[in-house]
């Protein structure tokens, strides 16, 4: 019924859009086991920003995750944790990662309460050695004790990580956003939303640049992304020569029981082998997610390790056919839909206008530096 | 959480087979089979087949049919326990040419196994298979490895007024038989020279000897029109018939077919290149699939590499099961049953479990 009405007229999805989900963007899943409340997403909020969860009292989910730059820790190529130690992969939004089927890069968290358990104990990210300091402040710090019992109707003392993590999800389930100038024009047909310039971009996403074949876009919707997970030539490609190595020296570590999400984020190299770090096929060889391109004008560096600085970089990497140096070699794992393109420098400029309405008004560049609307 | 469970689980199981066989590649069924103590003569081994590397000109060649080839030899390096060996089946070039041949040679060449190669049709027709015996020997052949018998037959051959008598040119030859539902097209045929062989070749293996016959073509009758089929069919399965156990893995098809006859177990493998549809499907026509057999899904045709793939077999008790690695799909088992006598799908021939087949687009 809703997408009867949403047919019918821009007007009507405009409204339905006020009412309920942002412009261009589907209902938000909730689990069921975690529904949505107010206080929910207050105590979800404050436990993302609170860094007394690390070892060293001073990162927060927010470090890397920061509203401004729509919740990534742009311009950093990766992320930065306790004293200054790096990962090895660009920090991925929060914004509308309640849409994606799995978390992280390589997808090895299923859903986002999962997710959140893990950069508390990374050595590189907040560096606990376990989850019980966290149990510790929220038991002991009175209004969390008092928010967790309203919330959860759950005792200081009972609280575990479960209540912790479906808080911090619940509030990041509220960070979605759409109606970007693409929105407005693609789905709410308003002509003048975005220029000419990407309008012909947007017919070269979706015909010669091959883009929208996994930054997919529905009928009534657009995430930009098709949940998969794809080898594009980007990290394997420098350490081609050391996949067959790293990859046994990885299986062997694997089955001992070594960490798997430590050993991605401490290792540039182990970090390259991808979706294959996780689900043991060999197809998965060197293969990321797709990530969504909603904001991505405001979130460079690019792709899983932040090699590449531009979203023109990103285009031309592709239109080599998954090379960022035209004539180096590609790697065997490359995923078969990607290949040379051929398009002219004036279709990646217009490439990347298409890209830049993908911003949400409240993560716009307001010109002094600041956004729009960013701010917590 | 579910697959962090499954981890562990492999985990823990591999812990406690405490055999040093790296396993992460495997699936635990195959790796329980390949680690056990009780037939010495179990091993693993490889199959490759159909890339079909296709020559455009100068150093130009179909970029996605060598990327298939090219991605399986780099993907098969990679397994875990290493296999004994790899066998490519067939359809190596797309028109028998020596720069398709040579390119083709050049990318299985990087695999680091021993290689046996079966001959395919569209590596045949062009010289007749001169050059390719200059890259790797014999036409027909066999081998004994850990107890197994192994043959590999040319099973593309046909009639020799076809062959030798009726084409103004080699390319013509070679394009005839390149095409499906041709009425300029021929069956293929073993030939009385090479059964003769066969005959010699199976006198001197004792009944209980299990053994294995690579062919290109089924040694079956399955559809005329694309050649599914092979015309001696029931003279060579009557040739089998004396041994316990008989598999037969042919390429061709470039789909999932199985099948078992009196003693013999069929199984085909895919294509690194392209999934043909099956027959009744596209031509609507009658064919004779097996039955048994759970056809694959219908691929996608937005994803390039859907419904190719290559295979990893293990070989256990005289029997081979295939683990097919498909990419952008759901990997698939088909293992010989012994409760059943026959190899079944392990996971898809319970409906249930089915992946429904895209009904629109």
């Amino acid at each position: 019924m809703k997408k009867m009405l949403v047919a019918l007229s821009g007007l009507v999805l405009a409204s339905a859009a006020m009412a309920g989900d942002p412009l261009g963007l589907p209902e938000v899943p909730i689990p069921a086991g975690n529904p949505q409340t107010a206080e929910k997403i207050a105590l979800g909020a404050r436990l993302f920003n609170d860094i007394r969860f690390s070892s060293t009292g001073d990162v927060s989910c927010a470090t890397c995750h920061v509203a401004a730059t729509a919740f990534t820790d742009s311009p950093l190529r990766v992320s930065e944790g306790i004293e200054k130690l790096t990962g090895t992969r660009n920090a991925p939004t929060v914004v509308n990662a309640a849409f994606n089927k799995t978390q992280f890069w390589d997808g090895r968290s299923p859903d986002l309460e999962d997710q959140a358990l893990h950069p508390f104990l990374n050595p590189v990210e907040m560096g606990l050695p376990d989850h019980d300091p966290i149990l510790k402040i929220v038991r002991e710090d009175k209004e969390y004790a008092k928010a967790f019992k309203t919330v959860f109707a759950v005792a200081a003392d009972a609280i575990t990580m479960d209540e912790v993590t479906k808080a911090i999800a619940a509030f990041e389930r509220t960070e979605v956003s759409g109606d970007s100038p693409f929105d407005r024009w693609y789905f709410g047909g308003n002509q003048d939303a975005v220029s000419e310039q990407a309008v012909r971009g947007f017919a070269v996403f979706l015909g010669t640049g091959r883009c929208v074949s996994c930054h997919v876009i529905e009928q009534d919707f657009a995430l930009f992304t098709d949940h998969q997970f794809h080898n594009v030539g980007v990290g394997i490609n420098d350490i081609q020569e050391k996949v067959p190595e790293l990859a046994r020296a990885f299986q062997v570590a694997k089955n001992e029981g070594m960490d798997v999400d430590v050993a991605v984020l401490t290792d540039a190299d182990t970090s390259h082998l991808g979706r294959f770090a996780v689900d043991d096929q060999l197809s998965s060889m060197g293969a990321f997610k797709t990530p969504t391109l909603r904001n991505i004008a405001v979130t460079a560096p690019y792709m899983h390790d932040g090699s590449l600085m531009s979203l023109r970089e990103v285009v031309e990497h592709y239109n080599n056919g998954g090379v960022t140096k035209m004539g180096n070699p590609i790697n065997p794992f490359l995923s078969g839909g990607i290949r040379p393109l051929d398009l002219s420098e004036q279709d990646i400029d217009d490439l990347v206008a298409f890209m830049e309405t993908l911003t949400s008004p409240r993560f716009e560049p307001t010109g002094d530096g600041t956004v729009a609307s960013g701010d917590m | 959480m579910k697959r962090i469970d499954t981890l562990n689980s492999r985990r823990d199981f591999l812990k406690a087979t405490a055999s040093g066989v790296i396993a992460g590649m495997l699936p635990v069924s195959l790796v329980r089979l390949a680690s056990a103590e009780e037939h010495g003569a179990d091993f693993t081994f490889a199959y490759i087949s159909d890339s079909h590397i296709q020559h455009i000109k100068g150093s130009n060649f179909v970029r996605n049919w060598g990327q298939g080839l090219i991605r399986t030899v780099a993907e098969t390096n990679l397994l875990e326990p290493k296999p004994d060996f790899v066998v490519f089946g067939g359809d190596l070039a797309q028109l028998g040419t020596k720069p398709e041949l040579d390119h083709g040679a050049e990318i299985l060449a990087g695999l680091n196994y021993e290689t046996h190669v079966v001959l395919g049709e569209h590596d045949y027709y062009l010289d007749l298979g001169e050059y390719w015996s200059e890259l790797y020997g014999k036409h027909y052949y066999s081998w004994d490895h850990k107890g197994v018998h192994f043959i590999t037959l040319n099973s593309i051959l046909t009639y020799d007024d076809w062959t030798f008598d009726r084409w103004e040119s080699p390319e013509r030859r070679m394009n005839e038989m390149a095409g499906l539902d041709n009425p300029n097209g021929s069956p293929f045929m073993v030939g009385e020279k090479q059964i003769k062989w066969l005959k010699k070749d199976l006198s001197k293996v004792p009944k209980d000897t299990p053994v294995v016959v690579f062919s290109h073509s089924p040694l079956q009758h399955i559809y005329k029109e694309w050649n599914f089929w092979t015309v001696e069919a029931d003279e060579i399965q009557a040739l089998l018939k004396p041994f316990d156990k008989v598999n037969v893995i042919y390429g061709h098809v470039h789909q999932i077919q199985y099948n078992q006859i009196d003693n013999i177990a069929f199984t085909s493998v895919m294509s690194t290149a392209w999934p043909w549809p099956y027959p009744e499907s596209y031509a609507q026509a009658e064919s004779h699939l097996p039955i048994m057999t759970v056809p694959m899904n219908r691929a996608d045709p937005f994803n390039e590499r859907d419904a190719t793939g290559w295979q990893f077999m293990n070989m256990h008790t005289g029997r081979v099961d295939l683990e097919f690695n498909l990419y952008n799909n759901t990997n698939r088992t088909v293992a010989f049953s012994e409760e059943k006598g026959r190899p079944e799908d392990t996971t898809f021939t319970d409906s249930a479990n089915r992946i429904p087949a895209q009904q629109h687009f």
